[in-house]
């Protein structure tokens, strides 16, 4: 992305500005609600409450923010190699095949924490492999990333389909599903965990899955920041001359990147089919896929920034539909709308407020001191 | 396959690539000014929207065309102003207004109509209808040329019409005129353009605006055209069907046109193929033929067959320098 605009202390580009892009998302969203005739304040409220107030919604919210960190990362590790990943929803698909091959085959066999890192391994290659495709064109034949990945969100959608209306139905089922999966290829929910503490989830559908996803994202930390690979993928983004010139293979790095990127896309399936579902059924990354677009770039790239970022959006699903219920005029689609307000207010028109913000930074600190110059930005 | 069966899926493939068509020129325009644009699909979604609701509450399709020109071409500023003004990533901006979109055609029209997301059914004036062409009724006998002059040509919506005439009208403004050959250069060379005295801000808002106002063609063909009124989702992928076909057709408006045609076919066809037996291919599923567009699209963009040359300064924000 680029940055033409002068540099700006941590604290300011990556606490305030996101937070002033999200206070804006918001309004606009509280202006829709004022719109169709409900109180903005009390939505939120009623949303705050749907998700955080009881334990029950907590451990939905978490369930949700699993899914997101999953493709959240999976995004932000494309956008460091200066690539738009936003295949996410078909990679998590078909990274759906990966855990069912693990679920359906050792499921009577093996115990869950045995099939555990079998389904690790099988989604991520699954979610890994529908990435390959599109990257390997982008790398050796040029054809825009963008284009071919959202041409593989529909081809999955297709595919999967056919799968499941063909291969994997069970015999004499009427419902495009796999039939349900056994014990070993269920994952154990969270409720006695909680339990020890004294919260009651209920039905929430809260599993060992959430501990992946920390590990991701602390993986992926350590992959983008603390590993060559990691530095490459940055320099790559940054600048892909810049990667040229310093021998990096491009081919090589675009392919790694975007394999990364889909595998951890891939990886949501863990969560929603082995944690939750107990079968594979069309659709089941539910736009898991397209969120993570919002939650990476409201995290500006980094794990710190994405599990947040990630739980917000948990909360925001989880409370929409407990919103539902209170005002029937506002239905989950809400989300939808401050997804994409978000997306466009922490990406699209990220440069609106920062001359402002920078301005006035630099005014203050002019005062004690020299200013670096405010408009020495490179362009681009 | 007889004649009268082999013309119903030529008129099917006319009505399912009109909304195409439209979406595709539109893209056409702004991607040929340098700015890319994966939010037809939501423009569309929302013209079809307002000028639903629109036809719905007024009884007029007219002022429903109208509507639903505006409500995609205020979309489609918001796009410029993140993409032109502000200097955004292109894309990024383009998910953000297929996401708004999405969500907010379904909040609202459950909000005004209550109907679970849809808006009541058109009828009379609100829809629109089949024009017949003249001599339309005493050709019809005339052997082969007469169904096809009474059955594919005449009684389509008048926006079929407007769609077809759109492809040698764009032809006209892009090689013909002062305007097209700015637009043209401003997509491969905003610098070139600058230094000849000319805005590039302003030629690009320019083509931003035209790409809303044949976005709303599509989303209002959708809605008031081809159905009668608007349903959950309803453009389900065409914005991005129309993506590919303008990609597919290399940025060029003719080619458009019979990319645009392959797509609706493909979709016409994919009805009618169920259990449907081919020699050596065997039993053709739906899903493949459903997929086919964007399979072809991304052969293409691979390069093995033909070459996709994108305007050379699609997706860059243009700095004046300083």
């Amino acid at each position: 992305m680029s940055r033409p605009y002068a540099k700006l202390p941590a604290w300011i580009d990556y606490g305030l500005i996101p937070l002033i892009n999200l206070v804006v998302a918001f309004l606009v969203a509280g202006l829709v609600v004022l719109l169709v005739g409900e109180s903005p304040l009390e939505a939120a409220a009623l949303m705050l409450r749907g998700a955080f107030g009881y334990a029950e919604g907590f451990g939905f919210t978490l369930y949700y923010a699993t899914n997101f960190i999953f493709t959240g990362l999976a995004v932000a590790v494309a956008f460091h190699g200066g690539l738009f990943n936003i295949g996410g929803e078909g990679q998590a698909y078909v990274g759906g095949l990966g855990v069912a091959a693990v679920a359906l085959s050792l499921g009577a066999i093996l115990p869950w924490w045995l099939n555990l890192p079998l389904a690790i391994a099988l989604s991520f290659a699954f979610g890994a492999l529908w990435a390959f495709v599109p990257a390997y064109l982008q790398a050796k034949r040029g054809s825009h990333i963008v284009i071919t990945t959202i041409m593989f969100n529909f081809i999955a959608a297709s595919l999967m389909v056919y799968l499941l209306v063909g291969v994997l139905k069970p015999a004499g089922s009427m419902a495009p599903e796999t039939r349900t999966f056994d014990a070993g290829g269920q994952l154990p929910k969270l409720k006695g965990l909680f339990e020890l503490f004294g919260f009651n989830l209920g039905g929430a559908p809260l599993n060992v899955s959430i501990f992946v996803a920390l590990v991701a994202a602390v993986f992926v930390y350590v992959l983008i920041w603390r590993t060559r690979l990691g530095y490459e993928i940055r320099t790559l983004g940054f600048s892909p001359r810049a990667a040229r010139y310093a021998g990096m293979s491009e081919t090589r790095l675009i392919v790694v990147t975007m394999m990364i990127s889909g595998g951890l896309a891939g990886m949501m399936a863990l969560n929603a089919i082995m944690g939750d579902q107990y079968r594979l059924a069309i659709d089941f990354p539910q736009g898991a896929g397209f969120v993570g677009i919002a939650v990476a770039l409201m995290g500006r790239g980094h794990p710190a920034g994405i599990v947040p970022a990630a739980i917000l959006f948990g909360m925001l699903y989880q409370g929409g539909a407990e919103l539902a219920f209170d005002m029937p005029a506002i239905s989950r689609d809400m989300i939808v709308i401050i997804q994409g307000l978000v997306i466009l207010f922490a990406g699209a028109l990220e440069n609106m407020f920062r001359p402002g913000i920078g301005a006035a930074y630099q005014r203050v600190r002019f005062r004690t001191e020299e200013p670096a110059g405010a408009n020495v930005g490179e362009a681009r | 396959m007889d004649l009268s069966s082999l013309l119903d899926i030529v008129d099917s493939t006319i009505r399912l690539s009109t909304p195409l068509i439209f979406a595709a020129l539109a893209g056409l325009y702004s991607e040929r000014s340098g700015i890319f644009d994966i939010s037809l699909e939501g423009k569309m979604l929302i013209a079809a929207f307002a000028s639903a609701s629109a036809a719905a509450v007024w009884g007029s399709v007219v002022l429903g065309l109208c509507v639903g020109i505006l409500a995609s071409v205020a979309f489609s500023l918001i796009h410029g102003v993140a993409s032109i003004t502000y200097r955004g990533n292109q894309i990024v901006s383009g998910v953000a207004i297929n996401f708004i979109a999405a969500g907010l055609t379904i909040i609202l029209g459950q909000s005004w109509f209550g109907q679970g997301g849809r808006t009541p059914s058109l009828f009379g004036g609100g829809r629109f209808t089949a024009v017949d062409l003249p001599f339309a009724e005493a050709v019809r006998d005339v052997p082969v040329l007469g169904p096809i002059y009474s059955g594919v040509l005449s009684g389509q919506t008048p926006l079929v019409y407007v769609a077809f005439l759109m492809v040698p009208l764009t032809w006209w403004v892009l090689y013909r005129t002062r305007f097209g050959l700015r637009l043209r250069a401003v997509g491969e060379n905003p610098a070139a353009v600058d230094t000849a005295g000319i805005s590039v801000t302003f030629l690009r808002y320019r083509a931003v605006i035209i790409c809303g106002v044949l976005t709303g063609f599509a989303g209002a063909y959708l809605s008031t055209g081809q159905a009668a009124g608007f349903t959950r989702d309803m453009t389900a992928g065409k914005g991005y069907i129309a993506l590919a076909a303008l990609i597919f057709a290399n940025w060029k408006p003719v080619p458009v046109m019979f990319a645009c045609l392959l797509f609706g076919f493909l979709d016409a066809v994919s009805i009618r193929v169920q259990g449907v037996e081919l020699p050596l291919v065997g039993q053709v599923s739906v899903q493949f033929v459903q997929a086919l567009p964007y399979i072809l699209t991304v052969v293409l963009l691979a390069g093995f067959v033909g070459k996709a040359t994108p305007p050379k300064a699609g997706g860059v924000p243009y700095v004046k320098e300083r």
